[in-house]
């Protein structure tokens, strides 16, 4: 597979200076959390990698091209993005929702074989939404909907994986499942990149960090260099007591009193 | 996705075939349906073989042609919009395309140049519409449709000023072109094979269309190219527009209705919905073509006013139900 790569990169917040360039990689077998405040930038940054928005500075590259010499079809063969946002426009059910994920993969001539049928099916049982394969998206609930989007990414089957909140509306079984899945998807040698508002989740499964400051700040490296209580203090403004449970670190908020 | 595409399109292009040996067969001399088709096979009386073929066939294949430029428009429209309510007449393209058409009938022209005219008009309001809406950022589907509504209703002022400073000689012409009339229309078949060209066009496009009704964001992320692809919805309802409204004047509602029927029966593929908007949009037209013609006949009606009969209803109800 080919690493997402962000070289001198500044993503574009209206009304926001600079800051700090972004350069890293995201290399096949790793699993990036992005941490940061609200309105810190986190879901222009996942855009913004994906294309979807051009950078104030810098590129984004797949291998040793940049994303702006590559078709969009091309790209989406590559990179797959969950959004935190969904438009629901026309009516469509779960299973066409899902078999949308096979776009890049047909010609503009081919219909989608009952092998692609097949693909989407499956990612819709492993999300544990496969029994609603013919209900209306519109008329299922907050959590399903998000299993469903990223059920129409592994049906898509990117090397590279960008969430934005992928466990937003979550149960935690279902958080659970999600982050072991990408987990999974990680260690047969994709790679993932999310933002998470749980900093806990990203202690425990995420093996790299980049935390995003409100002013534009911003550091990166393994998780375990990351997790300092001082510098996600400072990230969310907030006290935290920190405690160790199964040998990884467990973030708690203070109490204002 | 995967159930198959040609049953409703085999059902559709017989309901259509129906619709118009029917409409051919009905005036004021009736011909029966199995003489018909033996006309148009070359055999009958000499009179019917006028009243088939040069008058009332011409007529009916206009009519199928402009409902289904129409609908298809309007189903164009609804995806690049994501908003069910888009269709040509409510976004004021209509509206520009009469404007062009008056002003050549006021300046005592006639024929060829009143099309030319409506066409230009059309081209003219779509490009106001669609540029004004689309400002410094993108087109926002609400933004738009306010923006053709009230291009729509300046269009409406311009329309009733003309009436009302023309000599009282051109009014008939006018109205009836107003309120369409497919007895205007010249030869059928431009308009036919355009359509048949973009129900052609629609089968590799199909599928992106089906991913851009997700949302552009959507779609980008699953490689479809996005603005190349709303340029090209945009140019072709532009044009399909243009084409029916120079046929047969402003006619209201088929695009708006006909695809929201389909859908609601058919789901959402475009690759199915785009070619059955086609047939059924111009199968409505004939039918309502026909209506116009006996139901006050000798007199005939204008067949835009049986379809926003149709059709504001329809749209109405649409509107409640919207959240």
């Amino acid at each position: 597979m080919n690493p997402l790569r962000a070289k001198e990169l500044v993503i574009d917040i209206p009304g926001r200076d600079d800051g700090q360039p972004l350069s890293f990689t995201v290399e096949p077998g790793q699993i990036w959390g992005v941490l940061g405040p609200n309105g810190a930038g986190k879901t222009t940054l996942l855009h913004t990698l994906a294309g979807l928005r051009p950078p104030r500075q810098g590129t984004v590259c797949l291998a040793d091209y940049s994303l702006t010499e590559l078709r969009r079809r091309q790209i989406s063969q590559q990179l797959g993005l969950v959004f935190q946002e969904r438009q629901d426009g026309f009516p469509a059910t779960v299973l066409e929702t899902a078999l949308i994920g096979r776009h890049p993969w047909l010609s503009p001539w081919q219909m989608e074989s009952g092998e692609d049928e097949r693909i989407a099916r499956q990612a819709l049982e492993t999300l544990d939404v496969g029994q609603l394969s013919d209900r209306l998206v519109s008329t299922l609930s907050g959590g399903e909907r998000q299993r469903v989007a990223i059920a129409t990414v592994l049906t898509q089957a990117p090397d590279t994986w960008l969430l934005d909140e992928p466990t937003n509306h979550l149960d935690l079984h279902h958080q659970v499942s999600v982050l072991e899945l990408l987990t999974e998807q990680a260690r047969s040698g994709r790679s993932v990149f999310m933002c998470l508002h749980d900093l806990n989740l990203a202690a425990r499964w995420c093996n790299h960090l980049l935390l995003l400051y409100p002013n534009g700040d911003a550091c990166w490296g393994p998780a375990e260099r990351m997790l300092a209580p001082a510098a996600l203090e400072r990230l969310y403004d907030q006290e935290l007591l920190t405690v160790e449970v199964d040998g990884a670190p467990l973030f708690v908020p203070k109490k204002a009193r | 996705m995967s159930r198959p595409l040609l049953k409703p399109l085999l059902v559709l292009v017989l309901a259509g075939l129906a619709a118009m040996v029917l409409s051919v067969g009905t005036g004021s001399v009736s011909v029966p349906p199995g003489q018909v088709l033996a006309v148009i096979l070359g055999e009958g009386s000499g009179l019917q073989q006028t009243l088939v073929l040069e008058l009332r066939l011409p007529r009916t294949l206009s009519a199928f042609a402009t409902g289904g430029l129409l609908a298809v428009a309007g189903a164009l429209m609804q995806v690049l919009l994501r908003n069910p309510l888009a269709d040509p007449y409510v976004l004021g393209l209509s509206g520009g395309a009469a404007v062009g058409a008056l002003l050549a009938m006021l300046a005592g022209l006639g024929g060829l140049i009143v099309s030319g005219s409506a066409f230009a008009g059309a081209l003219l309001a779509t490009l106001m519409v669609f540029g004004l809406a689309h400002g410094t950022g993108s087109w926002t589907p609400s933004r738009l449709l306010l923006t053709g509504v009230v291009v729509a209703a300046g269009w409406g002022a311009v329309i009733t000023l003309m009436l009302a400073i023309s000599p009282a000689q051109r009014l008939p012409g006018m109205l009836y072109w107003l309120m369409g009339d497919v007895s205007y229309a010249r030869s059928p078949w431009p308009a036919l094979v355009l359509l048949l060209l973009v129900c052609l066009l629609v089968v590799p496009l199909g599928r992106s269309l089906n991913v851009l009704a997700r949302g552009p964001m959507q779609a980008a992320a699953l490689g479809v190219a996005v603005r190349p692809l709303e340029w090209t919805i945009y140019i072709l309802a532009s044009l399909l527009t243009a084409t029916a409204v120079t046929m047969a004047g402003s006619i209201g509602f088929v695009g708006l209705v006909v695809p929201h029927m389909l859908r609601l029966v058919l789901g959402n593929d475009q690759r199915l919905i785009l070619p059955a908007c086609a047939l059924a949009g111009g199968t409505l037209l004939v039918l309502a073509d026909t209506l116009a013609r006996v139901v006050i006949a000798p007199e005939q009606l204008p067949v835009g006013v049986i379809t926003a009969l149709l059709g504001v209803p329809t749209f109405l109800y649409l509107l409640y139900r919207s959240r």
